[in-house]
């Protein structure tokens, strides 16, 4: 019996690397996202390199009015979460209208919450693992995107909570930390260095998953800068122009 | 959308372009760039030249979107995105009882960027080019996706057509059913230039190429090992392999001595009686792309890959380039012989009947020169030269060998009357006319 994986945000760069990374070990997927062209299209892809199925679902992640359905997909049973949804609008784009901050504590925390939240019963009747993908963003408001690093610190924060609530069920909680990765997200930012292949994280995610490691940063060497950067006293960190 | 500024180079690293570069993650994106801004699309960037160039332009690369949309596993009918690469082809026809029946000497290339080039591989005597496996094709145009198929006068146009025809959504492929659990090599010694290419002509194999030794002189000219396959059930799994030359080596590295004792070292492999070994497919059809970036062996400044096929008949006149080559002293260890069958499926396709001859040199004034001089003769004999490879030709010498140029002109022009999709290799060699 392969298990079965929900993977939102099947559409990103991160989701789709995660979910044929699971074709090739036979899950069953069932990819949501908002490009259902797109989603069929990864969908086939899936089942070539060996999903046991892959079906795809709409998802608009402001609308939870939609998640009954997807989660219904899964049908009973154990099953698998990975939220890779989000959204990261440029500063000054946020600064010229703040209501984007609205769409991005929805995009990043309230949305992906609400949706894990309705997943609870399933989960801690029958087990399962969550991945819910936040960033290293979310570790220290920098002046450069400190709206979507709240969202994150929030999304990782609710993670935290999650895995506490969850522990002794048999599900399990992983909280992935992405440095710069390589996607649409980052492509032509200035200042990414070391950004890693989706693939790589994808591989990560799932040794993480089935270790059940409780909080990764990918690539790993992020664990160390982010503690460094965690670890300047506030007053020098203000005047950093990082 | 956003754009990334960047410089950014073909595999031989001779040429250089700087400009903005998409990377579409959907074909919703791509759709949305082609008809906004649209503007070359690239693949893996495995052409040696400025093929996969558009200097102080912008270029879409097609490497995310590298999905397959439907695999057949009962014919072996596969639809695949332009960016799926040839090495996860392999892997994923393999794995479904299946071979693509056309690879050239590199996975990292893609699906797209072996239409666009109508690549060939080591068994084009027996399996013709890469196009003639494709079976439909879909392009995007300003009106929409365009569907082709084999015989149509775009298809025609597509298929080895640089990209001049415009974006490739998706193509389909026919794939060969065959349980390839490796590829039996068998490999032999050949003395001379004779031998060698008496053995090529005799071959029946499936698979056959030669490497030929482009340092040997005086009676030991042209000798080398031929390489004659064939898939077999047997599996043999290939280790992974994570080899990587670091940075641009030194002059040294290929210096002619060093390129001397290297192919006598290689030709010695080989026992005399020759061996036969059962080798893991993606070593024999991908032999180098176990070393990520061996291209910086020929460092900084790069190198060019010399390849050129004359008609069966001229084979007097390679023997004239090989010597010109060997005398040059220019040439590395990589140097390959093949005979080639017929098949072609586009207007632009470079194979011929008759034999082809690739060589890499180092980039700089001395190989430049050698090059052009080589490609003077390759016009003389009727042959022509590969535009996959070419970072140096002159546009009325190329136009001249491949002469239904004016054919894959008008259909370039009616799908793309704005020449939007031009590179730096179409601009040099004024493909698409003078604009």
């Amino acid at each position: 019996m392969s298990e079965t994986w929900i993977v939102l945000g099947a559409s990103s760069a991160m989701g789709r690397a995660l979910a044929r990374s699971l074709a090739e070990r036979g899950a069953g997927l069932i990819l949501a996202g908002r490009d259902e062209d797109d989603l069929a299209a990864t969908a086939a892809d899936c089942r070539a390199r060996g999903a046991a199925d892959a079906e795809i679902a709409r998802l608009d992640i402001g609308d939870p009015a939609g998640f009954d359905d997807i989660r219904a997909m899964a049908g009973p049973g154990r099953v698998n979460c990975a939220v890779f949804v989000g959204d990261m609008p440029a500063q000054d784009e946020i600064d010229a209208d703040p209501a984007l901050i609205d769409r991005v504590m929805r995009v990043n925390l309230t949305g992906p919450a609400q949706f894990l939240t309705g997943l609870l019963p399933q989960l801690s009747e029958h087990g399962g693992t969550v991945v819910g993908v936040s960033s290293v963003a979310g570790d220290r408001g920098r002046q450069g995107n400190y709206v979507y690093g709240a969202a994150k610190a929030g999304f990782t924060t609710y993670l935290s909570g999650l895995r506490s609530r969850l522990e002794g069920t048999g599900a399990h909680v992983v909280t992935v930390k992405p440095g710069f990765v390589d996607t649409a997200m980052t492509w032509g930012l200035p200042g990414m260095f070391l950004v890693a292949p989706p693939e790589r994280v994808a591989r990560d995610i799932l040794r993480a998953a089935d270790r059940k490691r409780d909080v990764i940063y990918t690539p790993g060497f992020w664990r160390a800068i982010m503690l460094i950067i965690r670890s300047i006293p506030e007053r020098v960190f203000k005047r950093l122009s990082i | 959308m956003r754009w990334k500024t960047a410089e950014y180079a073909g595999w031989g690293r001779a040429l250089r372009a700087k400009g903005r570069l998409a990377r579409p993650e959907r074909q919703a994106e791509l759709a949305r760039l082609i008809a906004t801004s649209p503007a070359p699309v690239l693949g893996a960037r495995r052409s040696y030249g400025d093929a996969c160039l558009n200097p102080g332009g912008d270029a879409i690369l097609s490497t995310r979107l590298d999905r397959v949309l439907e695999f057949d596993t009962q014919t072996g009918e596969i639809e695949v995105e332009p960016g799926l690469t040839l090495a996860d082809l392999l892997r994923l026809a393999r794995s479904q009882g299946f071979l693509p029946p056309v690879l050239p000497g590199t996975g990292h290339a893609t699906v797209g960027g072996a239409v666009a080039m109508d690549v060939h591989g080591k068994n084009h005597h027996r399996a013709g080019s890469f196009g003639q496996h494709v079976t439909a094709l879909t392009l995007l145009t300003g009106d929409g996706p365009l569907r082709l198929h084999p015989g149509e006068a775009a298809f025609l146009a597509t298929i080895g057509g640089l990209g001049q025809t415009g974006p490739i959504a998706r193509v389909r492929i026919q794939l060969e059913r065959r349980q390839a659990g490796a590829m039996r090599v068998t490999e032999t010694r050949a003395a001379d230039w004779d031998a060698l290419v008496s053995r090529l002509a005799e071959s029946p194999a499936e698979y056959a190429v030669a490497w030929i030794d482009a340092t040997a002189r005086g009676a030991a000219t042209g000798r080398g090992i031929v390489e004659e396959a064939a898939p077999t059930e047997t599996r043999r799994t290939a280790r992974e392999r994570r080899l990587r030359v670091p940075l641009d080596a030194p002059r040294l590295a290929l210096a002619p001595p060093v390129v001397r004792l290297f192919n006598a070292a290689y030709l010695a492999r080989v026992p005399k009686e020759g061996r036969t070994r059962d080798i893991p497919c993606e070593s024999f059809y991908f032999p180098l792309d176990g070393i990520a970036d061996w291209n910086r062996l020929y460092g900084r400044n790069g190198f060019h890959q010399f390849q050129c096929v004359l008609p069966e008949a001229r084979l007097d006149a390679l023997r004239a380039i090989f010597g010109a080559i060997v005398e040059s002293g220019l040439a590395s260890p990589l140097s390959v012989l093949k005979r080639m069958g017929p098949g072609r499926a586009g207007h632009m396709s470079f194979p011929m009947e008759g034999w082809t001859l690739a060589c890499d040199i180092r980039a700089g004034d001395a190989g430049e020169t050698a090059i052009r001089a080589l490609y003077d003769d390759v016009a003389e004999a009727g042959g022509r030269i590969y535009l996959a490879k070419d970072a140096l030709a002159g546009g009325a010498m190329v136009r001249a060998m491949y002469p239904e140029h004016a054919d894959w002109l008008a259909e370039a022009d009616r799908l793309d009357p704005n020449a939007a999709y031009a590179t730096g290799l179409t601009r040099r060699l004024e493909l698409r006319g003078t604009s």
